[in-house]
């Protein structure tokens, strides 16, 4: 972050005039929505020849969303395409891919028991097999040759790791004739000397003439590695600029934006640490090093926001917090009961540790059963509803009954309706009800408000800031920095797997984003 | 020594229904569609096979090639309920089976074909050769199906490891996302192999009337649409060893009768059992060691639906 960028002696050494020629592909007016949910919102994008162009911005800012419809993924609603001036309809990735557009997506495309030629092959029907096999063996060495690549392509993928992976997913791109090449996030998995290899060959792409558009969070990676800068927010393009032309401070602003969050509502009432972590580190169940170094301390009647760009291991530190994941090293003391590192995920929860995950369909709410079954559950195991060997069903209904209407969750025509039928905000009510119902000392509380209105979203947020008012120990993780600056008494700030910084509120908005973006 | 040959010109007859239905499912399967309706498949094939024997007077390639027609077309609401409708595939499969038994049973009774004998397929006669002693009666004295099952390993063995259809057929079992995003039509590959495969699983019935027993009984299938089910889990999916299975069960299936025909008494139900057990074991062992799980159809009993986000 603090290397001045170093992009503009390319075009002193021969680099392509990228101020002068025109675009090869435009995208004007685009507009995408998903539902209610506008994705992108009159976009203009434009792309040169030989031009690393960086899209940067935060997770939801429609960067993905952007790309996807010009790989043909979505159709979108409104606006036009231009490829070499003319214009286009892009239907489906085939059409993309006959405009010698291709997208690396995050997810990698590939059959693991495969080889490299034979993920390569498949989407390259006809001929006879086994010459087409030596043609793509060279076409491929050719290719990797070119931007510096080694890649074994006769070994399965699944041996390979995850930069081979990617290597080879760039390859397949190259040789089925892409020269705008969409890479989306591809830094994000790669250790830092991965990134940098990759980085070069990304330049030496544009070298050879190809355009790339280069997806990406990381402000240090854009300004270092691209030729110009697109920064979207919110689904809109805030401006496009040059790396020489702009600081790390003014593009951080524009990622962030300026809007000025209310002023939170501050606890009155902080008092002990309810929940302490410590130098704690955990790995994914693949092996990757997730939680580098996660330390804080969270007081009885407060929140304490975790920010930070998805996928820098948020989600991780719920699993860990919760207990379905176990730590690598590192301790978690809880107040009054000790040590609860190696405490499984029910002990958590019977000495009051209470979960509100991300995806509420999926890890909170069994779909399938009762909206009371789906209440009852956590009293059921400590035996609020009968023993073992009966459950008491009028308990558990005049329970669910009671709790829909204190947490006003609305849709619940019958007690029996099955959960799957609530809207997103009310299947969270109910989530939130369930796991209020025990007085917890600690909530863990991981994108609440994801996919919910502005009015279920202020509903959540009004039953975090009672429990903290309770002296409850709230920890509120979320991508949206609003969010954070809204509810939260602190704020750590969450980058590559560690609590980079910590503020006290009211926080600059800046600094935080400054953390957040940052590298190293 | 004529307990020995007698023994050995006889496997391959009990071999060919196992080797055949074992590929069948083996093409199904490899693209990620789980068939458990290979005994439906069989007694499908096998009253077609009797059936048509019976009608045009004769013609026992003609009738192996209905088997297959009879046994794709049932091959098609199977196909249909479970690729395009994703009905669940173990219940589809095993729908399969209770609709063949009963539909088989109704039309053969209906048409007075059950209990009747027929003139079925003859053995080949390579002249002098069937005269060598030993190698005559073993290679030579046999009927042409089981030539042209060895020949269709080879082909279909061809077809899968060294064909862009292969390839393809395959990558839509391992992972059908990826396959789609290559441009591959997974929903048609996957059609056409569970087809393909009830071709070979009907011939596989066909073979039980019109070669081996030239008669058509209820329920003549007798569980090797199962055994063939059980094979291909013991080979792991792959052709040359099903192949090596169904020679295996060969040898004991003609072994019973022999052995009972010189006064040794063997528990039938023991020898029957046989397979199930063999197949148990190799699945324990398989899952205690993860790394033998490379060839197995990773998709395999997974539905593809194509879905953009939200």
């Amino acid at each position: 972050m603090t290397e001045i960028p170093d992009r503009n002696d390319a075009s002193a050494d021969g680099g392509p005039d990228l101020n002068g020629s025109d675009p090869v592909l435009t995208m004007s007016g685009i507009t995408k929505s998903f539902g209610d949910f506008l994705a992108l919102d009159n976009v203009d994008f434009d792309l040169k020849k030989g031009e690393v162009h960086a899209l940067l911005g935060e997770n939801g800012a429609g960067k993905s969303s952007l790309m996807n419809v010009v790989a043909g993924l979505y159709a979108a609603d409104h606006g036009t395409i231009h490829v070499s001036g003319q214009p286009v309809s892009i239907k489906g990735p085939s059409d993309a891919q006959d405009l010698r557009i291709g997208m690396v997506h995050q997810h990698y495309k590939l059959v693991m028991p495969f080889s490299a030629v034979e993920n390569i092959l498949l989407s390259h029907p006809g001929g006879s097999y086994e010459q087409s096999l030596n043609q793509m063996r060279e076409d491929i060495a050719q290719k990797a040759e070119l931007i510096g690549f080694d890649v074994d392509t006769d070994k399965p993928v699944a041996s390979l790791s995850i930069a081979e992976q990617q290597r080879v997913e760039i390859l397949k791109v190259l040789v089925a004739g892409a020269n705008f090449i969409i890479l989306d996030e591809p830094t994000a998995v790669l250790t830092d000397e991965e990134g940098q290899r990759l980085l070069n060959a990304i330049r030496k792409l544009a070298d050879n003439g190809n355009s790339v558009v280069l997806v990406t969070h990381n402000l240090s990676e854009a300004l270092n590695h691209s030729d110009r800068i697109t920064v979207m927010r919110g689904g809109r393009v805030v401006d496009t600029v040059l790396p020489k032309d702009v600081t790390p401070p003014e593009l951080t602003r524009m990622i962030v934006g300026e809007t000025i969050s209310e002023t939170p509502e501050l606890s009155k009432v902080a008092g002990v640490p309810q929940l302490k972590v410590r130098e704690l580190q955990a790995s994914r169940t693949d092996g990757l090093a997730v939680i580098k170094n996660v330390n804080f301390d969270v007081r009885r009647g407060e929140i304490y926001g975790i920010a930070g760009v998805g996928g820098n291991g948020q989600g991780e530190l719920v699993e860990v917090l919760t207990g379905l994941l176990p730590v690598t090293s590192g301790n978690l003391y809880l107040h009054e009961k000790g040590d609860i590192t190696h405490s499984r995920a029910d002990e958590r929860r019977s000495f009051g540790i209470a979960c509100i995950p991300s995806d509420r369909q999926t890890y909170a709410l069994a779909g399938g059963l009762s909206v009371s079954d789906n209440f009852a559950i956590s009293g059921v195991l400590n035996g609020s509803y009968g023993s073992w060997s009966r459950i008491d069903r009028r308990k558990m209904q005049s329970a669910t009954d009671a709790a829909v209407k204190k947490f006003d969750v609305q849709g619940v025509r019958s007690r029996t309706q099955r959960a799957a039928l609530l809207s997103g905000g009310n299947a969270q009510k109910l989530v939130i009800a369930r796991e209020f119902s025990g007085q917890p000392g600690v909530v863990i509380a991981h994108s609440p408000n994801r996919g919910l209105d502005v009015r279920a979203s202020a509903a959540v947020h009004n039953h975090l800031k009672s429990a903290r008012d309770r002296g409850a120990a709230v920890i509120l993780l979320s991508e949206d920095l609003d969010e954070i600056m809204l509810l939260s008494d602190r704020i750590g700030v969450m980058n590559s797997g560690a609590i980079v910084a910590e503020f006290d509120a009211p926080a600059d908005r800046h600094a935080i984003g400054k953390a957040m973006v940052g590298h190293d | 020594m004529d307990f020995l040959i007698n023994w050995l010109a006889n496997i391959p007859g009990f071999a060919v229904p196992f080797a055949l239905g074992a590929m069948g499912l083996i093409i199904c399967e490899k693209s990620g569609v789980l068939n458990l309706g290979a005994e439906g498949y069989l007694l499908i094939g096998a009253m077609a096979g009797a059936g048509s024997v019976l009608s045009f007077g004769g013609y026992p390639m003609l009738a192996l090639g209905i088997a297959a027609l009879a046994s794709a077309a049932l091959a098609l609401v199977f196909a249909v309920l479970v690729i395009f409708l994703r009905v669940n595939q173990v219940i589809s499969g095993l729908t399969i089976v209770f609709l063949a038994q009963g539909l088989t049973s109704l039309i053969a009774g209906k048409q007075g074909w059950t209990n009747k004998a027929f003139t079925g397929l003859a053995d080949l006669d390579f002249g002098p050769l069937s005269d060598i002693p030993l190698i005559g009666p073993v290679l030579f004295r046999q009927d042409p199906m089981v030539y042209l099952t060895i020949l269709a390993f080879f082909a279909v063995s061809y077809v899968m490891n060294r064909t862009h259809t292969g390839l393809r057929l395959r990558a839509v079992g391992e992972n059908p996302e990826a396959s789609d995003a290559a441009g591959i039509n997974v929903m048609m590959m996957r059609l056409a192999a569970v087809l393909v495969g009830a071709l070979f699983l009907g011939l596989a019935g066909g073979y039980l009337t019109v070669v081996v027993s030239k008669i058509w009984v209820d329920g003549m299938a007798g569980g090797r649409g199962w055994i063939a089910i059980a094979l291909v889990i013991f080979a792991r999916w792959r052709l040359w060893r099903a192949l090596a299975g169904a020679v295996l069960f060969g040898c004991i299936e003609a072994l019973i009768p022999r052995v009972a025909a010189i006064g040794i008494q063997v528990p039938q139900y023991f020898v029957l059992m046989l397979p199930y057990v063999v197949t148990l074991g190799v699945m324990v062992w398989t899952s205690l060691r993860k790394d033998t799980l490379a060839n197995d159809p990773s998709a395999l009993g997974r539905p593809f639906v194509r879905e953009e986000r939200r």
